[in-house]
């Protein structure tokens, strides 16, 4: 039941790697956050992006040698799509996430740590109202454990290599718009 | 400009007041670029995911934290209503890889702010500022509780939040997170439209 101590100090400097990412790449900022969500600032598609085209082609060529193995949550459809808006509504009206949150407070900024007392209430109501809830939010259905590639019935590389070029295609759109902007104001500035 | 303000409140459940209309905010806000570039570190967050996944089976989490700490914090006070919660039956309050992960991410971040010169302790950011005026302390206080609740709640709804289903979960092409990522981003950006563009 106890996670060994290794894998607890694993996971300690795997945060303390993922918390220097997050800061410096600040995407643990309420402006990057919440201009994400206003489409004014695109840093947070960006990371997670970038994060999902390494990881899923990593996960996928690594699969067969057996060195990892999937670790995914069910489809329990209402659980999803209700918690997954209720969560959108809160990211946005508080401005950090769980992960970022945190990042934020160690940075010194203090409405992220009056929001972590917040999250600390939401949980704990969860906790509370769970016996009540885990039967409603399977009353859409529960999928259970699928992959795109399995629910599809289709390659995984297939959805790889998709996101693979919608990533370069999204990079090209977005790097031309800015350098086609600096060209004009070169231009401008002569 | 009345009737929609009294639309967010209505629909917010708080007064809004803005101090300044969505159509004044500066754009784009004057700040600064990301340290490092977005994709150098989107691409070392991917190599994380699967170095973890690799070496001890977990993926990056960190919404479950929170319960974890509740139930924690909650055995201090009422051990035995705890120990008789159903949910902490199948997950046991303790600190775990989860909660690891998060106190290493106040460590990381600290550190990465301290050795960039970025250590700051404001409580009301810019953008809140530039939209609700600097006297709103008390707004931003019942706001950021109320926003965490939300977002923490939802989070135990969905199963994971933007680390555990946003990056962890869409990498490994499962199906509930992408779901559960799309439905992070209509609901967030409806809210913000609501607050910053109205």
């Amino acid at each position: 039941m106890f996670d060994p101590l290794w894998k607890l100090a694993l996971g300690l400097l795997t945060g303390i790697v993922f918390g220097i990412l997050l800061q410096k790449g600040r995407v643990a900022k309420f402006h990057v956050i919440v201009g994400q969500f206003l489409f004014r600032d695109w840093t947070v598609v960006k990371v997670m992006g970038t994060a999902v085209v390494v990881g899923a082609v990593g996960i996928y060529a690594l699969l067969p040698t057996e060195a990892v193995s999937l670790h995914i949550k069910p489809l329990v459809w209402l659980g999803v799509v209700a918690g997954g808006v209720c969560f959108g509504i809160g990211m946005a009206i508080f401005g950090y996430c769980p992960g970022t949150s945190v990042a934020a407070s160690g940075e010194g900024r203090r409405d992220a740590m009056v929001g972590v007392l917040g999250m600390l209430l939401g949980a704990g109501l969860y906790v509370v109202f769970y016996p009540q809830l885990s039967g409603i939010l399977k009353t859409w259905g529960d999928a259970g454990k699928i992959t795109l590639p399995e629910w599809t019935s289709t390659s995984p590389w297939l959805w790889v290599g998709g996101l693979c070029l919608m990533a370069v295609s999204a990079f090209a759109f977005s790097t031309r718009g800015s350098s086609g902007a600096s060209q004009r104001l070169q231009k401008d500035a002569r | 400009m009345k009737i929609q303000a009294c639309l967010v409140a209505s629909i917010l459940l708080w007064p809004v007041a803005p101090a300044q209309a969505a159509s004044k905010l500066p754009s784009p806000y004057p700040y600064p670029e990301p340290a490092w570039t977005p994709y150098l570190v989107g691409a070392l967050i991917g190599l994380l995911v699967l170095s973890t996944l690799a070496l001890a089976g977990k993926k990056i989490g960190a919404s479950s934290a929170y319960s974890d700490a509740a139930g924690m914090l909650g055995r201090l006070i009422a051990p035995k209503h705890i120990a008789s919660l159903p949910y902490y039956r199948n997950s046991k309050p303790m600190i775990g890889w989860t909660f690891t992960i998060v106190l290493g991410v106040i460590l990381g971040s600290f550190l990465a702010a301290w050795t960039g010169g970025e250590l700051t302790g404001t409580f009301l950011q810019d953008l809140w500022v530039a939209r609700f005026g600097t006297d709103s302390a008390g707004l931003r206080t019942f706001v950021a509780i109320v926003g965490g609740a939300l977002m923490a709640f939802g989070a135990r709804m969905a199963g994971g939040c933007t680390s555990g289903h946003g990056i962890s979960g869409t990498l490994q092409l499962a199906v509930s997170s992408w779901i559960a990522v799309i439905c992070f981003f209509i609901g967030g950006i409806a809210a913000a439209i609501l607050m910053y563009r109205v």
